[in-house]
């Protein structure tokens, strides 16, 4: 029962969905903030490169997991700093993280005399359970059967939702999206609360492109995340801005990516739709959860932070 | 307002920080300088590649191309690495010739036009470009019968799989792409009839998470042999995780995947290099369709990996052996198809069908 084609399709899908939770998960933090980071693709390969890398020289994945939070949250300073002290366009600002960082991981990647490029991965990421439970019907695969940062990555969805909810520091985080004016107002910092949450957002973004080169493909190898980071600013759409929603967005977006195979094995009749078509299955879904969620008076309930992308001004009303 | 100014001013170091540093790493330029004086300037010979050559595939195996022409030739070689495909490779290629660069290679298929515009703009130069089909006076095009080591690798897999179903991650269904896949399944139906190969296509030369996934889907449709077509890795560390075997593809990949690696048709470039590095140096050169193979050593396979049995070995060489002599031919004319009827092999170079044993379809 556990080799059937459905829990298989699951599990692959839970593994491909994880570094996109939490990319987007950070990037609800940030949007939730009030500040739009379209940098998450450059992030994510910043994240992937340092954390490969330091897993690299000292086989520690916990080492790995904290050089990619890092550099994330190092990296997406840049973004703050031009989005919130300069006050830039942060759709410019955004789209030249993600081409600076692509080219930053790259040249990273094959820097120096022996180069991260073409090598395997010291350690990666397994089943933190082999055997035992993990071989239970259905739920064993389901629930057990996953690495580390599967679980990390539910902890990580519900925290946020937590934290952005139930929390008063999150109802600051809200309101500094919703009407930065009144926020200050109200004796909140605004740019304090953006550079924080832009920076953690970052740091999650990291965390999710360290995955790839950790787990799902074991190797330094250019560009090693696809294109997870764009998928993940869409997912944040397709979740309305609420964590808990991206967990099940994400999964969504890992079976899409993995059905486009796995019918293409199942024989007739599915073995006759051209694969060029199934390969766009996780783009054309992405269109049409946009489309019906953001069209017409849905999108008064969708929860998109009413400050989002506008440059605050403390003097200006 | 002064504050305003110096806000600006920063945000303009910024950008021109990011921009140089993503254009920094888009156009890495290496020169290898080889060894030995013998008088006059060294000839300068240029390449030009779509992926960084340390990705241990592709570009990979024609750097190592290179280092070779390097090795044996007092020659000055410029390398350009991870240049894009299109319109703007012409700007590349032309800079190249105006920088004195008598011979230049292009190493993937999609350079092919623009160099065509630019050897025309740039006569007195040689351009050789691979995989492609397109010449002129002084552009001439070469690639090797991959097919042939194909063959061979698919004997090593007819021989590992206990399923009988063989994953094949495949790239694009394109001439290039079912011949190798045709080839490989001759090869897995010599020493094993009743074994079949399915075939997944992602459309993509390089993307390894989703070519992971492609070859985690066959795994999972219970194949226990991988063989794939892109220039990542990735299907085979899936095939090593899920205790399966693995064909790869280009180069000696071992290291990724020790215990699954059975072995590869791999590419050896150096000594087409190096002839053709003479030919122009001496002013013999003329413009060809070079199709370079087993016998002339552009073509291989690569070691293999423990897993592989003697009598597996012994096979594979004697078969080899009758390749490199010619006494035979990959695919047999007239050549059964999927659907099991016979018919004339015709033009390889168009090949648009499976043969007998291939599951999945030839269009994509």
């Amino acid at each position: 029962m556990n080799d059937s084609q459905l829990i298989l399709t699951i599990v692959a899908a839970v593994g491909l969905g994880t570094p996109l939770i939490f990319a987007t998960v950070g990037e609800i933090i940030t949007e939730r903030a009030g500040i739009l980071n379209l940098g998450v693709q450059g992030t994510m390969l910043v994240g992937a490169v340092a954390g490969f890398w330091a897993t690299f020289q000292s086989g520690s994945l916990t080492l790995g997991i904290v050089a990619s939070l890092l550099a994330g949250a190092a990296f997406s300073l840049i973004h703050a700093f031009a989005s919130i002290t300069l006050r830039v366009s942060q759709i410019v600002s955004g789209l030249a993280l993600t081409i600076f960082g692509t080219g930053l991981a790259s040249f990273l990647g094959k820097a120096g005399s022996d180069p991260l490029v073409g090598e395997p991965a010291r350690d990666q990421f397994d089943s933190i359970i082999s055997g035992g439970i993990a071989d239970w019907p259905i739920i064993g695969p389901l629930v057990f059967g996953h690495d580390i940062l599967v679980y990390v990555a539910w902890i990580a969805a519900g925290a946020a939702s937590y934290y952005l909810f139930r929390t008063r520091m999150g109802l600051s985080l809200r309101a500094v999206g919703e009407d930065p004016a009144s926020a200050e107002s109200a004796g909140v910092n605004v740019a304090w609360v953006r550079y924080v949450h832009v920076m953690a957002g970052g740091a999650l973004a990291g965390l999710g492109g360290a995955y790839y080169p950790l787990a799902l493909v074991p190797t330094w190898q250019d560009n090693p995340i696809g294109a997870a980071g764009w998928i993940a600013i869409a997912l944040v759409i397709l979740a309305s801005w609420r964590p808990w929603r991206a967990l099940f967005a994400a999964y969504l977006f890992g079976a899409a990516a993995r059905i486009q195979f796995t019918l293409q094995t199942l024989g007739e009749p599915w073995s006759n739709i051209p694969a060029t078509i199934l390969a766009m299955i996780p783009f054309v879904l992405a269109i049409i959860a946009m489309i019906a969620l953001t069209s017409g008076k849905r999108a008064r309930f969708l929860g998109a932070p009413a400050a989002l992308g506008i440059p605050y001004f403390r003097e200006q009303r | 307002m002064r504050t305003g100014n110096l806000r600006r001013f920063i945000a303009l170091l910024l950008a021109l920080a990011m921009v140089a540093a993503a254009c920094g790493s888009d156009e890495g330029t290496e020169t290898t300088e080889a060894g030995g004086e013998t008088g006059g300037d060294p000839m300068k010979v240029a390449f030009v590649h779509v992926s960084p050559v340390a990705d241990k595939g592709w570009s990979w195996a024609h750097d190592q191309g290179a280092q070779y022409l390097a090795a044996n030739m007092d020659v000055d070689i410029t390398t350009l690495e991870a240049i894009p495909e299109g319109s703007d490779s012409q700007r590349v290629f032309e800079d190249l010739a105006a920088a004195g660069n008598e011979l230049i290679f292009g190493t993937s298929f999609g350079y092919m036009e623009p160099m065509l515009a630019a050897a025309a703009n740039f006569p007195d130069v040689t351009f050789m470009h691979a995989t492609g089909f397109m010449s002129s006076d002084n552009m001439g095009n070469y690639f090797g019968a991959a097919e042939e080591g194909r063959y061979l690798t698919g004997i090593a897999a007819g021989a590992a799989t206990q399923t009988n179903l063989i994953g094949y991650v495949a790239a694009f269904p394109i001439p290039e792409v079912l011949r190798g896949i045709n080839a490989f399944t001759l090869g897995v139906q010599e020493v094993n009839p009743d074994a079949e190969v399915q075939v997944v296509w992602t459309s993509t030369w390089f993307d390894p998470p989703l070519e992971s996934t492609a070859a985690q889907s066959l795994l999972d449709a219970n194949a226990d042999v991988i063989a794939m077509h892109q220039d990542s890795a990735a299907p085979g560390q899936a095939a090593e995780a899920a205790g399966a075997k693995w064909v790869g593809y280009n180069t000696d990949m071992t290291e990724f995947a020790e215990t699954a690696w059975l072995t590869a048709p791999v590419w050896d470039w150096g000594p087409f290099y190096l002839t053709t590095a003479q030919q122009v140096a001496d002013g013999s050169w003329q413009s060809e369709a070079y199709y370079g193979n087993m016998a002339d050593g552009m073509v291989d396979i690569a070691p293999f990996g423990p897993s592989v049995s003697d009598e597996t070995r012994a096979t594979i060489e004697e078969r080899k052996a009758q390749i490199i002599d010619g006494s035979f031919s990959v695919f047999p004319d007239p050549i059964v198809d999927q659907d099991g009827t016979s018919r004339e092999l015709g033009d390889i170079f168009g090949m648009d069908y499976f043969v007998e044993g291939v599951i999945g379809s030839p269009t994509g």
